[in-house]
């Protein structure tokens, strides 16, 4: 296992912007889904990403993460622009994102959901899989593997499911190993769509804890939300989108008082 | 936490239930060859086809494993590439209407060439889901039938030499059965003085009363048998591997995977072109043994076949594979055959021509003219024993026999390390 020297906010200055987005527009037919948004995540921080159904916060993550291409605007990640590559090629850049509807691979036992993440596993490669000697490589990196997969399902305290399928876990569970699943990519900034979606309230403290401890070790989050608590109490920043738009930006506390964030989107709770 | 004790691995559970399958399979047809009254060469000669079509069904059902259990890739033109590979080899090592080149040329040509072929479908129909894949697949596997027929394939000339697909009388080549010659016979001739192996079987075979042609085919089907156990062998290590991993994770949901930067597009070319090679492969195999071969052959209701016996079996699962090759060449393909046999052996049967002339009789409670009217039928009613077949078992068990897609991906021991004493490796060193 690496050590936290590793994660990237360590030899950085905090506050630099780790992901930005510029001017992104896209549109399915006639309907503008995400229109000029501009945003930026600061390293190291837990940003949030709020906004009424149908704002455009899913269709932003998605042309993000490359799923699809967004019609104009930029994405900048690391400070690289990564506008329109696809999803490997931005998950390999560190990147990665979790799903709305957790994608758990059902047919997979939850240790193979775990194990098919790592970056840059020798035996994806065909011949290295078949061949005598050169399967031995393999074999030896699957152990380390399948150790550091253990200690992942450990930490996030579904180890005890590790020989089930994926397809059985409950909503909540299924958020967890996808959670761990992505973490296994070792990706320096994740981002995750309703992480807490289905999760009962025991489980989401564990997994906001899960989020603290990996933020301490400098990974960078973005996370969309629908639960206010959740992003109140657990964000330092928060985006907010109305419209395809980005309506407000900034500390919760301030977003609170936001006139117009009141108006949008917190005005029927108020 | 149970940890697992699988003491036995895989390939032993699997070895054990093949050859079980297949010695309950040769059971059931000694007998009924014994109530037939065949002689021993007849049995010896009935053992070896049914082998024989096991063999060539489990070669087709792993390919297709590899491609729709592993991969989810929905290949129904599993005849196209088997034709693709035929037809490669008859060109580069026929005499008459090829290049004339040793066979071994032709064998990897030919699964060269369907690889290719492979590449050529995979291209464009990577962006498509399943079912449009599908299409293309089953498209594509026609075009290369009706090309394989036209008439202006049928001679055509490359650089001074003179080739031809022959159009719809087919190709002529050097039949693939004709490599066990190099154990059986000096000089490689058939019908010559015995040599190596054949100098010990051949006088075997005779003092129990087995021709020299069946001692043939057997020694060509075991050869077959030696494939499938080479093509589970290597279907089995890239299923127990991160490869493996990858060709699930694309079956299962391809953007979680692409998403958890999987580079799937490189995985489905790669598994899709040896697929294909090894769909060729099997393709010489079998329908290249005897020689020739005409479009006719493959027909879309051969990878139909295939789909059957990999259903039967399990899809994801190469022993299901295997086991699924089996039930359908021995209880779907060679067993109802032998069953007619039996019956208009053993009883005096008419074959009505009608539905109705067979159903009347049942108001006198006479079964007969029915019975002789489904085995006069018999060569239609298999479809629909098959579909039947199809039916109960999706009902009974819809993953196949041996489904379930338990095969776990991955190349060492899924065990929890022991090494590790309590918790405080995972606080200290449970970053990724």
């Amino acid at each position: 296992m690496s050590e936290t020297s590793e994660a990237p906010a360590e030899q950085r200055d905090a506050g630099e912007a780790l992901l930005a987005v510029e001017n992104l527009r896209k549109t399915f037919g006639g309907i503008v889904a995400v229109d000029d948004a501009s945003f930026s995540v600061e390293r190291g921080t837990i940003t949030g990403l709020i906004g009424p159904n149908g704002a455009g916060k899913s269709t932003t993550f998605d042309c993000i993460t490359g799923v699809y291409t967004p019609d104009a605007g930029t994405v900048t990640f690391d400070g690289e622009e990564i506008t329109g590559r696809s999803p490997p090629a931005i998950a390999d850049r560190g990147l990665v994102r979790t799903f709305q509807i957790a994608r758990e691979f059902p047919e997979m036992t939850v240790l193979e959901n775990v194990l098919l993440a790592p970056k840059d596993q020798l035996g994806e490669s065909l011949w290295r899989s078949v061949a005598p000697i050169a399967r031995r490589e393999v074999v030896e990196q699957e152990e380390e593997l399948v150790e550091q997969a253990w200690e992942t399902l450990e930490f996030f305290e579904i180890d005890h499911l590790a020989r089930e399928y994926a397809g059985t876990l409950s909503g909540g569970q299924r958020k967890l190993l996808e959670l761990a699943r992505a973490l296994q990519t070792e990706p320096s900034m994740l981002l995750l769509d309703e992480p807490m979606a289905g999760v009962n309230p025991s489980l989401e403290k564990k997994l906001l804890e899960r989020v603290h401890d990996l933020q301490e070790r400098g990974y960078t989050f973005l996370i969309v939300e629908h639960d206010m608590d959740v992003i109140m109490n657990h964000c330092e920043r928060v985006i907010v989108m109305h419209q395809g738009s980005v309506l407000a930006e900034g500390e919760p506390a301030a977003i609170k008082e936001d006139e117009r964030v009141i108006e949008a989107y917190l005005g029927g709770e108020n | 936490m149970s940890e697992h004790g699988d003491s036995r691995p895989q390939w032993v559970t699997d070895a054990l239930l093949i050859g079980g399958a297949l010695l309950a399979t040769y059971a059931v047809f000694t007998v009924f060859g014994l109530v037939l009254g065949l002689d021993v060469n007849g049995i010896v000669s009935t053992l070896q086809r049914v082998t024989f079509f096991a063999a060539v069904y489990a070669l087709l059902a792993l390919a297709l494993n590899l491609h729709w259990g592993y991969t989810g890739l929905f290949n129904i033109g599993v005849a196209g590439f088997m034709a693709v590979g035929v037809y490669a080899m008859g060109l580069l090592s026929s005499a008459e209407q090829g290049f004339g080149l040793p066979l071994w040329i032709g064998v990897v040509g030919g699964m060269i060439a369907a690889a290719l072929v492979g590449l050529l479908a995979a291209l464009p129909a990577l962006r498509l889901r399943a079912d449009y894949f599908a299409i293309v697949t089953l498209g594509l596997s026609e075009i290369i039938r009706r090309a394989l027929l036209s008439s202006s394939l049928r001679e055509f000339e490359i650089g001074g030499q003179s080739l031809g697909t022959g159009g719809g009388s087919g190709i002529g080549f050097p039949a693939t059965e004709g490599v066990v010659d190099y154990v059986l016979y000096a000089g490689a001739e058939r019908g010559g003085d015995p040599a190596l192996l054949g100098s010990l079987l051949f006088p075997l075979a005779e003092t129990v009363g087995i021709q020299p042609s069946v001692v043939r085919s057997s020694v060509y089907t075991a050869l077959l048998v030696v494939f499938v156990i080479a093509f589970y062998l290597v279907l089995s290590r890239i299923g127990a591997s991160p490869f493996g991993r990858v060709l699930k994770g694309i079956r299962e949901d391809e953007v979680a995977a692409r998403s958890l930067g999987k580079h799937t597009n490189t995985a489905k070319i790669k598994v899709f072109m040896l697929g294909c090679a090894l769909m060729g492969l099997a393709g010489m195999l079998w329908q290249g043994s005897r020689g020739t071969v005409t479009p006719s052959q493959f027909m879309p209701i051969v990878t139909f076949y295939v789909f059957v016996a990999l259903i039967v079996g399990g899809s994801g699962s190469n022993a299901g594979s295997i086991v699924g090759g089996l039930v359908f060449a021995a209880a779907l393909w060679e067993g109802p055959p032998f069953v007619r046999r039996i019956i208009r052996a053993n009883m005096d049967v008419s074959t009505p021509t009608t539905i109705y002339d067979a159903l009347l009789p049942l108001a006198d409670l006479d079964v007969l003219p029915l019975v002789g009217y489904l085995v006069g039928s018999l060569d239609e009613i298999r479809f629909m024993i098959v579909g039947i077949v199809l039916v109960v078992l999706m009902l009974w068990r819809p993953d196949g026999l041996l489904g379930h897609r338990k095969e776990i991906a991955a190349a060492t021991d899924l065990s929890r390390p022991s090494r590790r004493a309590g918790r405080e490796g995972v606080e200290e060193g449970g970053d990724p």
